[in-house]
């Protein structure tokens, strides 16, 4: 998911609802009168096992799962969102607390600017309409992490609703094969973030640290399954997922287990449940309390928060005090998918290709340095670095700033393939001496190896002329029409030439001599 | 427990389209159940303790049902008393913390610079474990 850049935890958060392809999301259990919106995500179609069952079974088996993604992302900011405090890593146990941080009684949340900015710039990225007004509310529970007994969020009208993001999946057996997918994102909010537990065990106690600053990005996972063109199914959520590894093993073993439980005739219950990482399984997180009611309410003593645009702009106003989010569009970066347009209309790419690039830290800087240093066409630029370049950097499990190759040695490289000074197996062999690390240049390469392709054609055309005197069995069959015998002359002359002949014009010689 | 089941005659709660709904709304039956008096109990660690704390909850729900005589189409819900000010924007800035000793005094326990809490939410007693209340 693309996220703010993440540094050491804000007591702000982002909070944004993603769902996969199609309809929305499982919601949050906010308690309000609306069903939660869904989306289809994925069809797995489990098997019919055959078993006598005591319940009539449903009439379809298709399956189909609907996922939805809660993202907590940590706000890269110099102090909290509502309170002056330091947003630090690995700082001492609440020394990054306010009075308002630990809840004191008479303190007031007041609103961090940049906290805001982030927010708008999220939702700019992620094709959000922009809420010109949000509120804050009070979300209800007790934990010892959250000393007031309740959380401000944003529940009833969240900053940012209704965008997408395009990613590509790796798919097909081709390597490189990518496939563009649509995910919706549901709504984007600003909350707090709770403090930290430490459990103890052994002295049945937990300790507390309000500091806040957890630097992660957490996601939990709301899933269900259904038949299609049946209503939804009964969600679950799981929480505790901290890389994307567990995140896909978690959603792909609950989906499967309430696959089975409701094929064996069970239910599915409204809980909440955790990824054991070891065993590969969610297990049930409910204790004696029944279903949170979180009690939502306004945040009193937070006025509703107003932003504005280019035309909407109050004149004499506080710059300080006034976000214009047209100004904030200003300062993005381009976006990813518009680097990957351009990729593809200015150098002809295929979006699969542009997916590739934009992946690899650092790649799209490398592409990009060659294609300014060579005359060689984009197209073969394209080739070489998510081909050869990455396959090497791959075997070596090398980041691109770890290259022994630098993009002017491709580049040169790769103008002495395309002046046909060498051939397109000695480029191979000169790029794996670069790789060597040995301080050589590609020009310095080709001449020590005598790479240089054979530029006499007068010389060429003995050669092949004598390759095919000490072959005559060879030209008979080239001559009976056998497709392959030319190659085995090509490969001939080749061999006789020492690899420093372009192949194409072997070949030419050769059709041209036996015509003759 | 309580005795007697309390009777109210209250609809859906306040608050327009956009209010909040909580579960905490009565389904129209009108009255306040055992199970309610739990639920709330639970949900805010209050102790309606006595019948009279009962009581007093249903006349503060009937006072604010008389808020139902305003006719209130087509106006939009007020969010709250300071929905017409300024929210205040704060520049960034690094201005406070740094005082744990302070904040840690406040705690019963304190472990290092942890404050100490016990193991979980402690929950409470269960509807029939609960003593009967003194005054019924």
């Amino acid at each position: 998911m693309a996220a703010p850049v993440l540094r050491r935890g804000c007591r702000g958060r982002l909070w944004a609802l993603a769902c996969v392809d199609g309809g929305s999301c499982h919601g949050r259990g906010a308690p309000t009168g609306s069903p939660s919106n869904r989306i289809r995500g994925q069809s797995s179609v489990a098997q019919q096992p055959l078993h006598t069952a005591q319940k009539p079974r449903k009439g379809e088996h298709n399956w189909a799962a609907v996922v939805g993604l809660e993202i907590h992302a940590q706000i890269s900011s110099n102090s909290k969102l509502f309170s002056g405090s330091q947003v630090r890593f690995s700082a001492p146990p609440n020394s990054l607390v306010s009075f308002f941080d630990a809840s004191l009684p008479g303190t007031l949340p007041v609103l961090n600017r940049r906290c805001v900015e982030a927010a708008v710039m999220t939702g700019l990225a992620l094709n959000c309409h922009i809420n010109k007004k949000s509120l804050f509310d009070r979300k209800h529970y007790f934990y010892a992490d959250l000393p007031a007994g309740y959380q401000i969020t944003q529940q009833r009208l969240p900053i940012a609703v209704n965008g997408s993001l395009t990613y590509g999946v790796s798919a097909g057996k081709e390597r490189g094969q990518v496939i563009p997918k649509t995910v919706r994102v549901k709504q984007i909010q600003l909350e707090q973030d709770s403090g930290k537990s430490l459990h103890d065990d052994l002295r049945s106690q937990t300790l507390i640290d309000l500091n806040r600053a957890e630097g992660q990005l957490r996601v939990d996972a709301n899933i269900s399954v259904h038949h299609p063109g049946e209503p939804l199914g009964v969600r679950t959520e799981v929480k505790n997922l901290n890389s994307i590894r567990f995140l896909a093993k978690a959603i792909d073993y609950e989906i499967q287990r309430q696959i089975n439980e409701l094929e064996n005739g069970g239910e599915i219950l409204n809980e909440t449940r955790s990824f054991h990482e070891k065993l590969g399984c969610t297990v049930s997180m409910r204790d004696k309390e029944a279903k949170q009611d979180y009690r939502f309410m306004p945040e009193p003593n937070l006025p509703p928060l107003l932003l504005y645009d280019a035309t909407s702009l109050p004149i004499g106003a506080d710059p300080r005090q006034v976000i214009d989010i047209d100004q904030i569009r200003e300062t993005l970066p381009e976006l990813p998918s518009v680097t990957r347009e351009r990729l593809v209309q200015q150098y002809g790419m295929l979006p699969e290709h542009s997916f590739t690039l934009l992946n690899e830290v650092g790649l799209l800087e490398f592409f990009q340095n060659v294609i300014k240093e060579t005359r060689a066409e984009p197209k073969k630029v394209t080739s070489w670095v998510l081909n050869i370049f990455l396959g090497y950097l791959k075997q070596e499990n090398l980041a691109v700033s770890e290259s022994p190759v630098t993009p002017s040695a491709l580049a040169e490289l790769l103008d002495l393939l395309d002046s046909r000074t060498i051939s397109s197996s000695a480029a191979k062999q000169v790029f794996e001496e670069l790789w060597k690390r040995e301080g050589k240049t590609p020009g310095q390469i080709v001449s020590e190896k005598q790479l240089e392709l054979m530029q006499d054609r007068g010389a060429l055309e003995q050669f092949c002329y004598s390759v095919m005197k000490d072959h005559p069995q060879v030209v008979m069959d080239v001559k009976k029409g056998n497709p392959r015998a030319i190659n085995k002359l090509i490969g001939l002359v080749r061999k006789a030439t020492l690899n420093r002949a372009d192949p194409a014009v072997i070949k030419e010689i050769l059709e041209k001599q036996l015509s003759s | 427990m309580w005795a007697r089941a309390l009777w109210l005659g209250l609809r859906a709660p306040l608050g327009g389209p956009r209010g909040f709904t909580s579960k905490t709304d009565l389904q129209g039956s009108g009255r306040i159940t055992a199970e309610m008096i739990e639920h709330l109990e639970r949900l805010a660690l209050v102790d309606f303790g006595s019948r009279e704390a009962v009581a007093r909850l249903e006349k503060a729900i009937a006072f604010a049902d008389r808020l139902r005589a305003v006719d209130t189409d087509g106006v939009e819900p007020m969010e709250s008393v300071l929905e017409d000010r300024c929210l205040y924007l704060r520049s960034d800035n690094v201005v406070e913390g740094n005082c744990a000793d302070e904040l840690l005094q406040n705690s019963h326990r304190v472990v290092e610079e942890y404050f100490v809490a016990p193991p979980g939410n402690i929950p409470l007693p269960k509807l029939d474990e609960q003593e009967p209340f003194p005054h019924s």
